[in-house]
């Protein structure tokens, strides 16, 4: 058995390790996490759906395996939570959507078969902006996902619970998805690691798509050790996403474990001048970033200021190109052939309209209009194709920045988690995403990492390393040495 | 002659024969139950990511290659948006602006389908591309019915250039099209199971000018024949409205077969906006020189050239040649059969004067025929060997065309072994000569050689037709002469 206390502190590496020496078996485990998620997700509210009988039989299985004495992966029966918009066959699939409300996906995710294929227990589906789109957790047709470390607080987005359930030890581990941010963000606001791999790195098959050339499955954990080691198991080319890239997947949690005690002498780190000169940085993330470089630049890393000079347009081309690929991805919840349709429509149209209507939220429909416009004959030209331009721009600034260091240093948000209601502007709430949009329309992989405590809220801050395209072995690599050489060695909310 | 010229343009569909759907694994098939050959992907489910179909792509480059089109190196899918039932994604994945061929040709010439003689000239193609079918709707009193088995299936669209003056050269263009897509195993092109469809563009302009007029779609064209009678029909509806003062509206119109009229379906202002923008799903497709070059070593010879082939090689005529290349199971069959005998035009003969009218008498094709090409060609060499008479073949034919029977089996039952030992055909000419003095007289008199004829048919009628010709001939010319 395991005390309720050591599963706060229990994390993927550790839990592997008590299964291997079969110091408790997976229904052990999954039964500690089951009741650990009845004491806190009341108020949490992290997850949209649990089912307990498919989660204890899963173990089970994994028990039985053992006990037969089958060559087992190392995290085998160990419990994984799933953000609401990635596919597993039989389970619900609502993206926080009331569109999609009682829709039961009929097929694996990419990524749910792998973990599947390596005996993780598949638990729970987390809750998310509604189509992730949100940085908050606010956009979630059922339900507010609260910050563990303060329950008046968002969790962030979209990936918030997710985020939230890992920081609450409501699981080991968790996958969310990153379209410009959704895994960085809530992870930095909920004090936990979370890693958001090169675009293609991870099949996306299965993901329901929100911008296409954007999206990118990744982990949150409690270590950079534990991300890596289900990026190990996720990422890997896949013949069903037709973007996904040949790059084997495998030795991520090795690199991270050699550079274990290690030191930071020889690596080039830059720090982009634009994102310091930010007004909405607020004081208690500069000065966790201070201290962040004064460790790096201690663990013998050499810190070099560097540019990038479109900064600036990130957010806007982002909120052209992924509500353009937005506006016809989520075309085809029409009520036609899945979802529950509306009993009153008269005719063709009026089934469109009531069920889109009715069925999407706010934020999701403004961006559906938003990508809608921008498409538009007329509009075409001046909007998306200058969006595309200037994303190129953006990558190029990135490419010619990893000319001069080896890894990147960033805040990963502006400020810590911040209150319900508190950003009620959408604008406000898009500015949220600063640090973390330019990474998506670069394609290149980042992670965000706890770093220290916000002295105005008690709250967890992040920081982003942000690496070149498959630059994930040397980013974990120094992502490792940096957390072991932080400030605070473990951020465990008191919930 | 009409004051007027007509400027028509097709847009064809074909689907594409491949295994599998053009973004899934599913099977291409016609004729399943409805909603049996789909999968999430087809479906457009949440979360599902299209693979675009190799054997797909390779056949609109071979398509392409064989319409004389240039092959871009570069080209890649996009999205084209609009609502609709039977769109699983509401959108389609189709090709915008780099569609895999562009600025090709098709060659018309001959007689066209009214009897008049064609220009001889090529017609333009601006472009073909590749996308997904969409669902096959079914309307029912009160309610409507979808069958997602076509969504998904590869469908080429080949756009042609504004080029053609009268249903004759649309007629003789889009049997050009289905013959190469034929040919090159490309498609079935079945217009009954919608393996392809046409849309037609026309407008009219006074003769001479250089500007066109406004121009009409045409939809719902189920036949080459339903082509041919709208664009004659809509031309002289425009005609008419012109000469009357009325302005020629740009819109859709469908056919109504029945009534032999088109009619408006909708007009421009409800024109959709698609909003294509490039599939990111997808990458961009790029081919190397060599790729192109190993493309085009897999055309397949062309109608034209088989033709010439069968004409130089098997000395067939030029018409044999030409009605064994209208269709290519004609022509397989024949070269099929050519392997089994020694004698090509009298396979050719058989093929299109028997073969072809019983096809066409019991509506069957070629494909389905009891005849297999082996058999005829065996026939063919029982005639040729003197076993059995071109008589007697027919009523072998007959039987292997009900039975599917290889000749040798029928003749053997049937006893139809042709007689061509001497003796038992002269106790034949003899009997005839016994019971017919008049005609013997007749043939003294004047050695008449209808009088001959009909001793022949003497002989053959005792003879239960196995007596061979040849020698009936020589027997009774031998004994008429002694007598
Ligand atoms: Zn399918």
């Amino acid at each position: 058995m395991i005390t309720p206390d050591a599963l706060k502190k229990l994390d993927l590496a550790s839990a592997s390790e008590l299964l291997e020496k079969r110091e408790i078996s997976s229904v052990g485990l999954c039964e500690a996490y089951l009741a650990r998620t009845n004491e806190v997700d009341g108020n949490v509210k992290a997850f949209l759906n649990i089912d307990r009988e498919n989660i204890l039989s899963q173990a089970a299985e994994s028990d039985k395996r053992r006990l037969e004495g089958k060559e087992l992966s190392p995290y085998d029966g160990i419990p994984i939570a799933i953000k609401d918009c990635i596919s597993v066959s039989g389970q619900p699939c609502t993206c926080a959507s009331k569109i999609l409300e009682n829709f039961k996906s009929p097929y694996d995710s990419t990524v749910v078969k792998r973990l599947k294929e390596k005996g993780l227990v598949i638990f729970g589906r987390t809750n998310m902006d509604e189509f992730a789109m949100g940085s908050s957790c606010e956009n979630s047709a059922y339900m507010k996902t609260a910050n563990p470390w303060d329950l008046s607080r968002v969790p962030g987005g979209s990936s918030g619970g997710s985020a939230a359930s890992v920081a609450a030890s409501e699981v080991p581990v968790s996958l969310g998805s990153d379209t410009g941010g959704s895994i960085r963000q809530p992870a930095a606001f909920c004090g936990v690691t979370g890693l958001k791999p090169t675009y293609g790195r991870v099949s996306r098959y299965g993901l329901v798509a929100f911008a296409s050339s954007l999206d990118q499955i990744g982990p949150i954990g409690h270590s950079v050790l534990d991300t890596a080691a289900i990026l190990d198991i996720i990422g890997g080319h896949d013949p069903l996403d037709s973007t996904s890239l040949p790059e084997e997947s495998g030795t991520f949690a090795d690199a991270v474990r050699k550079s274990s005690g290690g030191n930071l002498k020889g690596v080039k780190i830059g720090i982009p001048k634009e994102y310091f000169n930010i007004d909405a940085i607020e004081p208690g993330v500069k000065a966790v970033m201070e201290e962040s470089v004064n460790i790096l630049q201690a663990l013998g890393a050499e810190t070099i200021e560097i540019s990038l000079p479109h900064t600036e347009y990130a957010i806007a081309v982002y909120y052209i190109i992924a509500t353009a690929e937005a506006s016809a991805n989520l075309a085809r919840f029409d009520g036609i052939r899945y979802g529950v349709r509306p009993s009153d429509a008269s005719d063709l149209n009026s089934l469109y309209f009531k069920m889109r209507g009715h069925g999407f939220g706010k934020e999701v429909k403004r961006r559906i209009i938003l990508g809608t416009y921008v498409l538009s004959s007329g509009y075409y030209d001046a909007y998306y194709l200058r969006g595309q331009k200037v994303r190129t721009l953006i990558r190029n600034d990135f490419m010619n920045a990893f000319q001069k260091c080896d890894i990147i240093f960033a805040p990963a948000t502006p400020s810590a988690a911040f209150k319900f209601g508190e950003k009620s502007d959408p604008l406000q709430m898009y500015l949220a995403d600063i640090f973390t949009i330019a990474v998506n329309l670069a394609g290149t992989c980042a992670i965000s990492l706890p770093a220290g405590i916000d002295k105005a809220t008690s709250m967890p801050v992040g920081m982003q390393f942000i690496a070149p395209p498959l630059g994930e072995h040397k980013m974990l690599s120094v992502s490792k040495i940096f957390e072991e050489n932080r400030g605070i060695k473990a951020f465990i909310p008191s919930l | 002659m009409s004051k007027y010229e007509a400027v028509i343009g097709l847009e064809v569909h074909v689907q594409v024969k491949t295994g599998s759907k053009m973004f899934c694994s599913c099977p291409n098939s016609y004729g399943e139950g409805p909603n049996t050959m789909v999968c999430p992907v087809c479906m457009g489910y949440p979360g599902v990511m299209p693979v675009a179909n190799k054997e797909a792509i390779r056949r609109t480059i071979i398509a392409g290659l064989m319409c004389s089109c240039e092959i871009p190196k570069y080209s890649k899918f996009d999205r084209k948006s609009y609502f609709y039932p039977d769109m699983p994604k509401n959108y389609q994945i189709s090709q915008y602006d780099l569609p895999f061929c562009l600025k090709g040709k098709i060659h018309i010439s001959g007689k066209g389908f009214s009897g008049n003689e064609l220009p001889n000239k090529d017609i333009g193609i601006t472009r073909i591309h590749l996308e997904e079918d969409v669902a096959k709707s079914t309307h029912f009193p009160g309610a409507s019915g979808i069958d997602f088995n076509r969504a998904g299936v590869p469908l080429m669209e080949i756009v042609s250039e504004p080029e053609m003056k009268s249903a004759d050269e649309a007629y003789a263009y889009l049997t050009s099209l289905k013959q190469i897509m034929q040919y090159a195993g490309i498609s079935d092109c079945d217009m009954e199971k919608g393996q392809m469809r046409c849309d037609v563009n026309i407008s009219i302009m006074p003769c001479g000018a250089d500007t066109f007029g406004t121009k009409v779609e045409l939809k719902n064209l189920n036949s080459f024949r339903a082509v041919h009678r709208s664009i004659e029909y809509e031309i002289s509806r425009q005609e008419d409205a012109v000469e009357n003062g009325i302005k020629i509206c740009q819109e859709t119109r469908g056919w109504n077969d029945d009534q032999g009229e088109t009619y408006l379906m909708r007009s421009k202002e409800n024109a959709h906006d698609y909003r294509y923008f490039p599939e990111p799903d997808l990458m961009p497709i790029e081919f190397t020189n060599e790729d192109i070059e190993k493309f085009g070593k897999e055309i397949p010879e062309l109608p034209e050239a088989k033709r010439e082939r069968f004409v130089a090689k098997f000395g067939l005529t030029p018409y044999d040649a030409h009605v064994l290349t209208l269709e290519k199971s004609y022509a397989d069959y024949f070269e099929e059969g050519i392997k089994h005998t020694n004698t090509p035009k009298l396979l050719a003969n058989w093929i299109i004067s028997e073969l072809l009218r019983e096809l066409a008498a019991s509506n069957t094709s070629i494909n389905e025929c009891g005849i297999s090409p082996k058999n005829l060609g065996a026939m063919i060499e029982l005639i040729n060997n003197d076993t059995i008479s071109g008589k007697i073949a027919k009523t072998v034919f007959s039987e292997m065309f009900t039975s599917g029977k290889a000749p040798e089996e029928i003749v053997e039952e049937k006893g139809l072994v042709q007689v061509t030992d001497e003796s038992a055909i002269e106790s034949f000419v003899e009997q005839a000569i016994r019971e017919n003095q008049t005609q013997v007289e007749q043939y003294k008199s004047g050695n008449n050689p209808k009088v001959l004829q009909f001793f022949v048919g003497q002989v053959m009628k005792l003879s239960k037709g196995k007596a061979n010709p040849q020698t009936v001939v020589k027997l009774l010319q031998k004994n008429l002469g002694s007598i």
